[in-house]
């Protein structure tokens, strides 16, 4: 008889040769005890924390913290229910107030990951007549939620405004809906979407625009609302979805609207009825962590110097960094074959990164993804680059400095 | 519209063998993932490719149901005669 995992024998082998490559499975690393935002303990060893997403450094907000105790206290730890059923208390719409008030908007949806908040609006929204054209490099929350959706799917070139607008012109579908999906900034290489160019296609074509701000949202705008604050194109955005689970260094996931019809898609949204609300501790932090937010915009400003500085000292190691300075920075390598043992070899002398591997990776190329914090220090900084310097040495990955 | 199976297969072929880690020896039954070692990413990166050669649209849904060059093909031709 077939066995139910011979499926995942491809699986395996690759995991096996990544794991004999480098001594350790890259996928299962434990950080034994959070020091700070910053640094932990991984393999019992203080560990610069250069991949976690906590861009503002709010996981560990004293306000939040504080703020989940007293939530913890007076509605208790649970909530045992959808959103539809008994899972809204008053700190949930509390919550979605502050929101979409924070983003200027009509009314926000509150979901309990970001991954449903991609998966449920997509899906709910495009139905079998319609049409979802998407980045090519789209998160895979995007990916599932197009999967869940009936629509016809259509992808267009990364961050490419004039092959978006070259599909959309192909479709011969007068009567169908179009909804485009764009992320402000993109988790794996940190490039942001060229937002302004993207708002002037759809309304050339009448199309509506989705922006995921998961890695924009407290990071790019004067006020942090994302890519499309950013590049003062906000009224073109129909929908603008993200999470919790970076800036805010909490859990859970919005959609933000100024269309009155998001009261209907509560209810027509599996990933939002059929699953628990999120507990009254994390909805307390994460209100709490936006009021961080929004009172320390300095935080903001440090964490682009920060990026800066990270970037600038790759470019001058002679590591090939994106192009554009963003909080998510990826040293992109030629080979896994570099890529494994440096990623180790990182690991061992006290930085943390996240490895990609293709085809997780856009170009079939592996990256050693960064992403940088406003509370990193600037010695953080420098001691992670001298690091570098020396793992990339050690492990015979190929410098090339820029000419001075 | 003038493509049949055979000239799009055809040309799908030419396109694929300008990867220099394509098979020199395919032809339309070809398996594209595991004839051709292609995962799904570069699948759907193909395909964008042949819709911009042949000014087609293939949504994804598509692709669910496509193993082999020829199916593509099929695919193709269907969609291109609907519109």
């Amino acid at each position: 008889m077939t066995s139910l995992f011979s499926k995942f024998e491809g699986l395996a082998g690759a995991l096996g040769s990544v794991v004999a490559a480098g001594g350790r499975n890259p996928f299962a690393v434990v950080i034994e005890k959070p020091v700070s935002s910053t640094v932990g303990i991984i393999e019992g060893r203080e560990t610069l924390l250069f991949g976690t997403n906590n861009y503002l450094g709010l996981s560990q907000s004293e306000r939040a913290i504080k703020a989940a105790q007293a939530a913890a206290e007076t509605c208790g730890v649970g909530t045992t229910g959808s959103r539809i059923a008994n899972g809204t208390q008053s700190l949930h719409r509390h919550l979605e107030r502050k929101i979409a008030d924070f983003f200027k908007r009509r009314d926000a949806m509150v979901f309990s990951t970001g991954y449903q908040a991609n998966l449920g609006m997509i899906s709910a929204l495009a139905g079998k007549d319609d049409y979802l054209i998407l980045d090519a490099d789209s998160h895979a929350s995007i990916y599932d939620g197009s999967r869940l959706s009936a629509a016809q799917v259509i992808r267009f070139r990364h961050n490419s405004p004039d092959d978006l607008y070259k599909r959309l012109k192909r479709l011969d579908a007068p009567n169908s809906a179009k909804l485009i999906v764009v992320e402000g900034i993109y988790s794996m290489t940190g490039n942001v979407a060229p937002m302004a160019e993207f708002a002037a296609v759809k309304r050339e074509t009448g199309a509506y625009l989705m922006v995921d701000e998961a890695h924009s949202f407290g990071v790019l705008g004067e006020h942090g609302r994302g890519a499309a604050e950013a590049e003062g194109v906000e009224a073109d955005v129909d929908f603008v979805v993200g999470t919790f689970s970076k800036s805010l260094g909490t859990v859970g996931g919005y959609c933000v609207s100024d269309h009155p019809e998001l009261e209907l898609v509560r209810l027509n949204c599996r990933p939002y009825m059929f699953t628990a609300s999120l507990p009254p501790e994390v909805i307390a932090a994460t209100g709490a962590a936006l009021e961080d937010m929004i009172a320390q915009p300095e935080l903001r400003r440090q964490l682009m110097d920060n990026a800066a500085h990270l970037h600038a000292g790759f470019t001058k190691l002679g590591l090939n960094a994106s192009k554009r300075v963003s909080p998510v920075i990826a040293v992109t390598l030629e080979t896994v074959e570099q890529a494994i043992p440096m990623w180790n070899r990182l690991l061992e002398l006290g930085v943390y990164v996240n490895l990609s591997l293709p085809p997780a990776t856009p170009d079939s190329r592996p990256l050693l993804r960064c992403s940088v914090m406003a509370t990193h220090t600037a010695a953080q900084i420098d001691q992670a680059l001298a690091i570098f310097g020396q793992a990339a040495v050690e492990c015979g990955v190929p410098l090339q400095p820029e000419a001075a | 519209m003038s493509e049949t199976v055979e000239s799009v297969s055809a040309l799908i072929i030419q396109k694929l063998l300008a990867n220099p880690k394509v098979p020199r020896d395919i032809d339309g039954n070809c398996k594209i993932m595991e004839d051709l070692a292609f995962d799904s990413l570069a699948v759907m990166n193909f395909v964008m490719e042949v819709e911009d050669s042949l000014d087609v649209s293939v949504p994804l849904d598509k692709l669910a149901d496509i193993r082999t060059i020829n199916d593509l093909a099929a695919c193709i031709v269907d969609l291109k005669n609907k519109g």
